[in-house]
């Protein structure tokens, strides 16, 4: 009974002493974390005699952030919610950054050095427009600096010291849209400019201290405007026509407006349309783009247009920078032959280049979309220029003396998918000069560990063991290891470029733009969808290359012909691309593959017909086979129906041997007025389940309800749907459902009143784990529900297994009737989150944790134990055994167990987790700007020694115990011979 | 365990039905005599007359939305002594064949209940299916040899005008063959909303699906409704853990297990040891008297067991 009681405590302590926590030295050992900010959308230079020269960026992933000029890092970033898109950055007062955001509502100040907010500022305006910030150079209030704000269908005049509001411009006319507001020099008028709808241009002049409106005109153009306008001077604008042929510049001259149209075909030969104006700011000229070519053109008095250059080459033209007194200067970057061509000219003089300079560019980032210049003073006192370039990778990279300074892989933060893939073997006859040539450094590394365990390292010494943990070479490899933490992680990012990542170290192993998913004639806007495994060699892993399936979409909405594209994932060479007559609304990798290895994949388009891949006839003869048994369903979130399909014979219209037509088998309708779809949950097809048993206490068996074809679905009350707290209790209810997706059978469903989304949810093995709101006790909730097999109880008796009087072995059909039993309890949890992930391992013998991804960005893994609905008040001797946890009423968070420790992966979208060679690890990888690998061991890793054991320490034990051994026994030999001489 | 969860669960509809029975008393006008019996045996609130005469009033309800081939859906107000919250609603299941198209196959009646706080629910659902027609048998035969799905479909809106959605279900028709054609419903409401239908057989279904017929041609079917159920609370405390703790204290008194049942795991060895010992002890002598050839198999063994 001791034993047991014992043993009892044992698992007590063992169960109680879940979190895994990192000591402070093992950072960085097996996690590696990137950071990113986006692609850039606007940058801000500030080089005033600062001792770090830095560039304010503003990005399309919402993140404002400074740059170090010198090297690329980051100073200091913010990522701002994903509805309070950034319209505008500036610097002012030399000291703030300032940023305006959603729509024009809200105007920030950071503080250049160190990013902190010094004042937030809430502009309150009537009607949505478009919105623009402005900071006049010379225009002062009482000394203090103004910043003028377009927003909301109103004028603002801020201070730039505390973020009030100075004056307020409501303008009557309810359509006007304000383009432009400009400063004459020396005085106390600012001209703000604009159309009202489409026919009418009006400038009004205001007094800048008070905000009165001194004079308005007008002038209407009878074609209407397109709504592009350029600032030419300070009495010149041109703008562009409606039919996009006319370009018309506006002279301004005390307060009259005067129009003079110029026909576009007169001006460039061949040249009819027009698709923009660019906007970026010149003095006396304006760029204008059209399809294939860009057109540089200067304004000449009374508003005639001549033409300067055309560019057909693909281009970005910078703003205008102003360098010497009325010289300002521009940035001209064009693309030729993977070379960048950067030309930096003078407004007012198209003939000279200040700069011309050649710098070759990796091929794969593409066309260059944004420039941005910046001028030093060189060491010969003449002036320098640095652009700062966007790729169509939205990579950004800093040119100067005809070098790239620095380049940040910044599409990185845009992932959309990921897929991984194991690294090629170890080939024979790896050098053994490279093994021999380590065995000292081996050697002095074992001495060096030794010492640290022995407690006899020197602080430097303590360093060095540190700096060796960290640049192990073995976690960099580009082999497959033992253990299967050496993996390639494969992401597809929104710009349409393929990256490899190795998971040592996050580096970028090889990349690749997708030529099928560019913009060509062909497909005006492509975008990326999926990733998906295509062939996974096992039988030829030696000589066979895996791949992977990138499908993507050429153009918006559900009906757009689809793009396949088949890449290498150890080379990272496109293998083949296709575009598709057929849409694509959905893919399903099917659990076969032919004899090449690579898998078959069904695409289904919008018209609900499927198609199979690859087209050949072997997959036909595998497919053919399988049909009958072959289902797939559709949800559509805005019809609140779930459709189930059954496939049916080849499609009758087209003559496609690898079209199918399908069968609507089932249907589940949602009431529109009451439950509305806002979450569904799947298993991983991919999840390894040990075992279908479950002992529980007093040794009695329970069998876990185990299909891939379960789906969780998570409705709401409509009103419910929105933000929390934006419904009473009474009338917000989340129901949640489990439902087979073969017959479309309702297996459980159940009402949670007073509650409402957002619901995140994770679907793994026999249970589902789901979050939402409660609205009565006003917290999160985790529920989970777990579901059992009752056809299977049974099968308990020893004696009917070993006569085989049991249907263990019978195969399982969705069209039996299931006989289930579910459990459920629900729990408190303190934090709201962005997405939720379980813990894969290799076998699934290893608990299982959920990783949480907070709304602090954080990754929390919380054991599986605590969200078990079997937890009681009192769990009895048995269930403690058993390792159930008494009852509580909220889940606990435990600060070690932040698998991201003191890490923040901004912008946390999603959470993958792959299963490690080794049973008891599994891989994490967290994607959202940032990037953040780990690999954790739920269960601990009891399956194989730490990375810091000491061999050495062994090796030394070994030694002295064999010599221990040898030397006694040469003793008591000695011993033997004297006693027998006696 | 599995038994006791049963049973709980059984506990649960009793006092379900109970609590539905309840309201209903309270709600319905207040006559003489009420009765108290499960609302699964739904004479007393029936229409005037027997089983008999429903049923064939059924069919003449069946038979106009035949020739209209929609969903047509009846109130009536009964004609006994129920209050006016109480209606019965017809609706009308459709099946087809494959690929063919829909058809009526039975009407499904059910009472709808109107609460006092405007909800309304589906109660009391009852079912006749016609008889199948020798065209309908031919055409299901052959959906058996070819393993084909035989479809059934609902209104998904039992009050709302035809032409509104379905809700379709299906099930490989060699499921459903047995001695006569057995099917089992579970329709899931929310309201007056039809969700979804678990179609299929009542029992198991393996698959490798024999192909065999009938031998009476006839449906024999269950049915089954199902509304939402509301989900356990999360485990709410403060006063709880008091109340929990004293029920506890008195409760939790873990069955007493025999002397066996607890101590096998030392006993078993300790046997063991017994038996081993004792052979040993018998062995000792009649080695003793060693050159008997009788005990010669008896000594090896002694020795090997040594």
């Amino acid at each position: 009974m001791a034993i047991r009681v014992s043993l009892t405590f044992f698992f007590l302590f063992i169960s109680l002493n879940l979190s895994s926590a990192l000591y402070e030295d093992q950072v960085g050992l097996m996690d590696w974390h990137h950071k990113y900010i986006g692609k850039v959308k606007q940058a801000v230079f500030h080089t005033q005699k600062a001792g770090r020269k830095r560039v304010i960026v503003s990005t399309e992933e919402n993140v404002i952030a400074s740059l170090d000029l010198r090297r690329g890092e980051i100073f200091w970033r913010h990522v701002l919610a994903r509805n309070d898109v950034i319209d505008a950055i500036d610097i002012t007062l030399g000291k703030y950054v300032i940023t305006l955001s959603s729509e024009g509502s809200v105007v920030r100040a950071w503080n250049l050095p160190d990013g902190q907010m010094i004042w937030e500022s809430f502009l309150q305006g009537s009607t949505p427009s478009k919105s623009f910030l402005s900071i006049p150079v010379n225009l002062k209030i009482d000394k203090d600096n103004i910043i003028i704000v377009f927003g909301q269908g109103c004028l603002y005049a801020i201070s730039s010291i505390d973020g009030e509001v100075l004056w307020t411009k409501q303008f009557t006319s309810e359509s006007l849209e304000i383009q432009q507001v400009f400063q004459p020099v020396d005085s106390d008028i600012i001209y703000a400019i604009g159309f009202v709808g489409s026919l009418k241009f009006v400038s009004y002049q205001i007094n800048a201290n008070s905000g009165e409106v001194i004079k308005q005109s007008d002038a209407t153009f009878p074609g209407g405007f397109s709504g592009d306008l350029a600032y030419v001077s300070s009495d010149t604008l041109v703008a562009l026509d409606s039919t996009r042929s006319i370009l018309v510049s506006l002279t301004l001259q005390d307060g009259d407006i005067s129009l003079h149209q110029t026909h576009v075909s007169d001006l460039v030969e061949g040249l009819f349309g027009i698709s923009s104006i660019l906007p970026s700011k010149h003095t006396d000229m304006f760029s204008v783009k059209s399809s294939s070519v860009t057109v540089f053109i200067r304004v000449t008095g009374g508003g005639n247009l001549e033409v300067l250059e055309k560019v057909s080459q693909p281009s970005a033209v910078s703003d205008s920078l102003a360098i010497l007194e009325g010289q300002q200067a521009f940035a001209l970057v064009q693309l030729h032959d993977n070379k960048v061509h950067l030309t930096v000219k003078f407004d007012n003089d198209w003939s000279s280049d200040l700069i011309k300079e050649r710098i070759e560019i990796d091929q794969q980032r593409g066309l260059v979309q944004k420039v941005f210049i910046n001028s030093y003073i060189r060491t010969d006192k003449s002036y320098g220029f640095r652009a700062l370039i966007v790729m169509e990778d939205h990579s950004l990279l800093l040119l100067q003396q005809g070098e790239i300074v620095w380049s940040r892989e910044d599409g990185l933060a845009s992932i959309i998918d990921t897929s991984t893939s194991e690294l090629p073997f170890a080939k024979e006859g790896v050098s053994v000069a490279k093994v021999e040539h380590n065995l000292f450094e081996w050697l002095k590394g074992h001495v060096l560990k030794l010492k640290g365990t022995l407690m006899l390292a020197s602080p430097d010494d303590i360093v060095a063991i540190q700096g060796m943990r960290l640049k192990n070479s073995e976690k960099t490899k580009m082999t497959r290891d033992h253990n299967g933490f050496r993996k390639l992680l494969i992401v597809l990012t929104r710009a349409g470029k393929l990256y490899a990542l190795h998971t040592g170290d996050g580096r970028v192993v090889w990349s690749v733009l997708l030529p099928s998913l560019r913009r060509s004639d062909a497909c005006e806007s492509p975008s990326g969808l999926n990733l998906y495994q295509w062939q996974v060699p096992h039988h030829h892993a030696m000589d066979e290359n895996p791949s992977v399936l990138i499908v993507g979409r050429c153009g918006h909405g559900p009906d757009a012909p689809g793009v396949l594209s088949f890449v290498d994932s150890y080379t990272g060479k496109e293998l083949s691309s296709s575009s598709l007559t057929h849409s694509i609304a959905q893919v399903i990798p099917l659990p076969f593959t032919d004899s090449t290895e690579q898998r078959l994949h069904l695409l289904i388009d919008a018209g609900n017909r499927a198609f199979l891949y690859p087209r050949t006839p072997e997959a036909i003869d595998i497919f053919e086979k399988e049909r009958p048994n072959m289902y797939w369903y559709s949800i559509d979130d805005k019809k609140n129906i779930i459709k189930g399909y059954a496939l049916q014979h080849n499609c009758i219209e087209a003559s496609d041997s690898y079209c199918f037509n399908t069968k609507e088998v089932w249907s589940i309708i949602f009431p529109t007025e009451s439950e509305k779809i806002i979450a569904c949950a799947t298993r991983k097809s991919n999840e390894v389940v040990h075992t279908q048993a479950k002992v529980v206490a007093d040794h009695d068996l329970m069998y876990k309800y185990i299909s891939k074809n379960l789906l969780f679905t998570a409705t709401v009350a409509p009103k419910a749907a929105g933000e929390v707290g934006s419904v009473t209790p009474e009338e917000s209810w989340l129901v949640v459902y489990l439902i087979d997706s073969i017959t479309g059978r309702i297996l459980h469903r159940v009402t949670h009143h007073g509650s409402q989304g957002p619901v995140h949810a994770v679907f793994s093995e026999n249970w589902v784990v789901y979050h939402y709101f409660n609205l009565r006790a006003h917290r999160y909730e985790m529920s989970v529900i777990e579901i059992y097999d009752q056809s299977r109880a049974d099968n308990k008796d020893v004696w009917k297994l070993i006569l085989g009087k049991h249907n263990l072995t019978a195969p399982v059909s969705s069209y039996s009737r299931p006989e289930v039993v579910v459990k459920s309890q629900s729990y408190f949890f303190t934090h709201s989150l962005k997405t939720m992930a379980a813990t894969s391992t290799a076998k699934g013998i290893t608990s299982k944790q959920l990783l949480i991804g907070t709304i602090g960005d954080q990754v929390l893994a919380l054991d599986k134990r605590f969200v078990d609905p079997r937890r009681s008040l009192n769990p009895t001797q048995a269930e403690k055994e058993e390792g159930i946890l008494p009852l509580t009423d909220a889940l606990p968070i435990i600060p070690q167990s932040y698998i991201s420790h003191s890490i923040q992966v901004e912008g946390l979208r999603h959470i993958i987790t792959v299963p490690a060679k080794l049973e008891s690890t599994s891989l994490v990888f967290a994607y959202g700007v940032d990037l953040f690998f780990t690999r954790i061991a739920p269960s601990r890793t009891y399956d194989s020694l730490t990375e810091d054991f000491s061999y050495a320490l062994l090796l030394l034990t070994i030694i002295g115990l064999v010599a221990a051994i040898f030397v006694t026994w040469v003793l008591s030999e000695k011993k033997d011979l004297r006693d027998k001489w006696r | 365990m599995a038994r006791r969860t049963r049973t709980n669960c059984d506990h649960r509809l009793h006092s379900l039905v109970f609590l539905i029975s309840c309201l209903l008393f309270i709600f319905s006008y207040s006559f003489a005599f009420q009765s108290d019996e499960l609302l699964q045996d739904d004479e007393e609130f029936g229409i005037e007359g027997g089983r008999t005469t429903q049923s064939s009033l059924d069919l003449d309800y069946v038979n106009p939305i035949r020739t209209s081939s929609t969903p047509t859906v009846k109130k009536r107000s009964s004609l006994s002594s129920d209050h006016d919250s109480d209606s019965k609603v017809y609706f009308v299941l459709e099946h087809a064949f494959g690929d063919s198209d829909f058809v009526p196959a039975g009407t499904f009646s059910a009472r709808l209940k109107t609460w006092n706080h405007g909800g309304q629910s589906l109660t009391k659902l009852r079912f006749s299916r016609e008889a199948l027609t020798e065209l309908e048998k031919e055409k299901f035969q052959q959906l058996l040899k070819d393993d084909d799905f035989y479809r059934i479909r609902l209104p998904s809106n039992v009050l709302s005008p035809p032409g509104k959605d379905y809700v379709i279900s299906s099930v490989k028709s060699r499921c459903l063959s047995r001695d006569s054609l057995d099917e089992h419903f579970v329709i899931y409401t929310e309201g007056v909303n039809i969700l979804g239908v678990n179609y299929g057989s009542p029992g198991v279904c393996p698959y490798p699906r024999p192909l065999r017929l009938p031998k009476k041609w006839a449906f024999n079917s269950y049915t089954i409704l199902k509304s939402s159920e509301q989900a356990p609370r999360a485990p709410a405390f403060t006063e709880d853990i008091l109340n929990g703790d004293t029920v506890e204290g008195e409760m939790v008194n873990p069955p007493e297990r025999s002397f066996w049942a607890k101590y096998w795991m030392y006993l078993i060895p300790l046997g063991l040891i017994v038996m081993n010992a004792i052979t040993q002890a018998m062995n000792l002598p009649e080695e003793q008297a060693a050159g008997q050839p009788a005990s010669q198999t008896q000594q090896t063994a002694a020795v090997r067991r040594r």
